[in-house]
C-alpha cells in the first residue's frame, strides 16, 4: 500500500500526458471527420454514376480493413515502400499519420450515417422547399439540415464513443497516447517497472471522458426535442 | 388573355404514359377543379406545373410567357426552372410544414432567403425582415391563426397546419395557388376549416387550381371543372356541364361518391 501511494502521483503525471494525447486526437479525428464524412455521404449519393461508385469503394476498403492495419500503411508506406517519410519524424509525425488515418477512416463510417439520415428525412420537405423556390444548397441548410442531425444523433454518439476507446489503437505506430503511457510501467520507467495496475487504471480515464461525453449527447438530443 | 395555357403536356414514367396530350387554359380570378378517381394523372399534371415532374412534350405559358416548351431548351435548365416555380404555389396533400421553425417562421422563411438576393439587402436589412414579418403576420390572421403563430407544426391540428401551408404559398404571391388534395388527409370537421379558408381565397378572386375528392366542393366553387380519366382530359367545362353530363364514365365515377 505505501509502494502504491508512492508510486501513484508518478503514475498519474505520466496517464495525464497520455490521455492529453488521446484526446487531441480523439478532438482532431471529430473536427476532420463530421465535415470530410458529409462530403463522401453527398459523394455516394451523387446521381454522377462514377462519383458514387468511386466514392462507395473507397468507404468499402476503410471500413473493410482493421484502423490498425491502416495506421500501419498510411504511417509506413510513404519512408519503407516510396522512400519519402512525409509525416516527417518523432511524436509530430506519428501523431499527423494517425491523423489522418482516423479521420478517413471514421468519415467513412460517419458518411453512412448521414446519408441514412439525409435519406430519413421525408422527400416532401425538399419538395416543399423547391415549390418556394429554394436553392438546393438551402433547401439542405436551411430545411434538412437540422432534421437530419436530430435523426443521426443516436447512431452518432455510438460512433463517437467508439472513437474515444479506438484512439488506443494509435499506439501500433508508438503514439504517445494513454494505453502507451500505462504500459510502460510494465517494461519500466521512471523507477517503476512490472506494474500492471497502471494499464487498468487507465480505465478510468475512459470511462469519466465517455460518462461526460453521454452526458453532453444526451443534452443535445433533448435540446432538439422541440421538434418532431 | 389566359393567365394559364397549358397545351399537347405529356408525361411518361417509364413506359407507362400517366399524362396523354393534356390542354387547358384558366382565365385569371378563376377556380379550376380537376377530379378523376386515383392514377388518372391529377396530381401528376399539379407536379408538372410546379415543376416537380418535367413534362416530356408540351407548353406551359403563364400571362404569355412561356415557361416550359420541350421544343426550347434555354426554357428547361435546372436555374431557369427555379424563378419560375414562383408563379406557381403548391399546397401539399401532407402539409410538409418544416418541423423545426414556428409557424410564422413556416411562412417567413422562403421570402427572407429570396431578399437576401436583393440588391439593396444589406442597406435595408431591417425594414425588409420587418415588411415580410408584417405580411406573414397578416396572412396567418386571415387563416385564422393569430394565435397560433409561434406554436411548431406539431403541436397544430392537421387542419391548421394546413392553414398555415396555405399562408406559406400564399407568402410568396404566386400568380396561380395549385391544391393537391389539401383536405384528403384531414377528417371532416377539419376538411371544414380548410375549406373555409379556400372559398374565402375564391372569394378574392385568386387564381386556384384544386385537386379534390371533395365533390360538392368542386361543384360549388369552381369556374371550371377537368375530369381525368386514364391521363387524359374526358370532360371539361362548367361545373354543371361536367357534373350533370351523361358520359358513361363520370357518372360510374361520381355513382361512387352518391353510394
Amino acid at each position: 500500500m505505501e509502494l502504491f501511494m508512492k508510486q501513484l502521483p508518478i503514475v498519474v503525471r505520466s496517464l495525464n500526458v497520455g490521455f492529453l494525447q488521446t484526446l487531441k486526437l480523439f478532438f482532431v479525428t471529430l473536427i476532420g471527420a463530421f465535415p470530410l464524412g458529409l462530403i463522401i455521404a453527398f459523394g455516394s449519393m451523387s446521381r454522377f454514376k462514377p462519383l458514387s461508385f468511386f466514392t462507395r469503394v473507397i468507404v468499402w476498403v476503410f471500413r473493410g480493413t482493421p484502423l490498425m492495419i491502416q495506421l500501419l500503411i498510411i504511417y509506413y508506406f510513404p519512408g519503407l515502400v516510396l522512400h519519402n517519410p512525409i509525416w516527417g519524424g518523432g511524436e509530430s509525425g506519428r501523431f499527423l499519420a494517425a491523423s489522418v488515418s482516423f479521420i478517413v477512416n471514421y468519415a467513412c463510417y460517419f458518411s453512412e450515417i448521414y446519408r441514412g439520415g439525409i435519406q430519413g428525412v421525408p422527400v416532401g420537405q425538399e419538395e416543399a422547399g423547391l415549390v418556394l423556390g429554394m436553392t438546393k444548397s438551402q433547401i439542405f441548410f436551411k430545411v434538412t439540415f437540422l432534421q437530419m442531425i436530430k435523426r443521426i444523433i443516436p447512431p452518432m454518439s455510438n460512433e463517437i464513443i467508439t472513437l474515444v476507446k479506438d484512439t488506443s489503437l494509435a499506439r501500433i505506430i508508438a503514439l504517445q497516447e494513454i494505453i502507451w503511457a500505462g504500459q510502460a510501467f510494465m517494461k519500466g520507467s521512471q523507477g517503476i517497472s512490472g506494474a500492471i495496475w497502471p494499464l487498468f487504471f487507465t480505465a478510468i480515464y475512459y470511462l469519466v471522458c465517455n460518462g461526460i461525453l453521454t452526458l453532453l449527447l444526451g443534452a443535445l438530443e433533448k435540446k432538439l426535442d422541440y421538434f418532431r | 388573355m389566359p393567365i394559364l395555357e397549358v397545351e399537347h403536356i405529356c408525361k411518361s414514367f417509364d413506359r407507362t404514359e400517366v399524362l396523354k396530350d393534356i390542354n387547358f387554359s384558366l382565365e385569371k380570378g378563376q377556380v379550376l377543379s380537376i377530379i378523376g378517381s386515383s392514377g388518372s394523372g391529377k396530381t401528376t399534371l399539379l407536379r408538372c406545373l410546379n415543376f416537380l415532374e418535367r413534362p416530356d412534350r408540351g407548353v406551359i405559358r403563364v400571362d404569355g410567357k412561356t415557361l416550359f416548351d420541350d421544343s426550347d431548351p434555354t426554357t428547361l435548365s435546372e436555374g431557369a426552372v427555379r424563378k419560375k416555380r414562383l408563379h406557381f404555389g403548391l399546397v401539399f396533400q401532407s402539409f410538409n410544414l418544416f418541423p423545426q421553425y414556428t409557424a410564422l417562421k413556416n411562412v417567413m422563411l422562403a421570402r427572407e432567403l429570396l431578399a437576401k438576393e436583393q440588391p439593396d439587402y444589406k442597406a435595408r436589412k431591417k425594414e425588409i425582415q420587418e415588411e415580410i414579418q408584417a405580411q406573414a403576420k397578416e396572412l396567418l390572421t386571415q387563416m385564422s391563426l393569430a394565435d397560433r403563430m409561434d406554436n411548431y407544426p406539431h403541436q397544430l391540428s392537421g387542419g391548421q397546419c394546413q392553414r398555415v401551408a396555405i399562408a406559406r404559398a400564399l407568402a410568396m404571391e404566386p400568380d396561380i395557388l395549385c391544391f393537391d388534395e389539401p383536405t384528403s388527409a384531414l377528417d371532416p370537421e377539419l376538411t371544414g376549416e380548410v375549406i373555409k379558408v379556400m372559398k374565402e381565397l375564391a372569394k378574392q378572386k385568386k387564381t386556384m387550381v384544386i385537386v379534390t375528392h371533395e365533390m360538392s366542393f368542386a361543384r360549388e366553387i369552381s369556374d371550371q371543372v377537368i375530369f381525368m380519366d386514364k391521363g387524359v382530359v374526358a370532360l371539361s367545362g362548367k361545373p354543371d356541364e361536367v357534373f350533370d353530363a351523361d358520359h358513361a364514365r363520370i357518372r360510374e365515377f361520381l355513382g361512387k361518391y352518391n353510394q
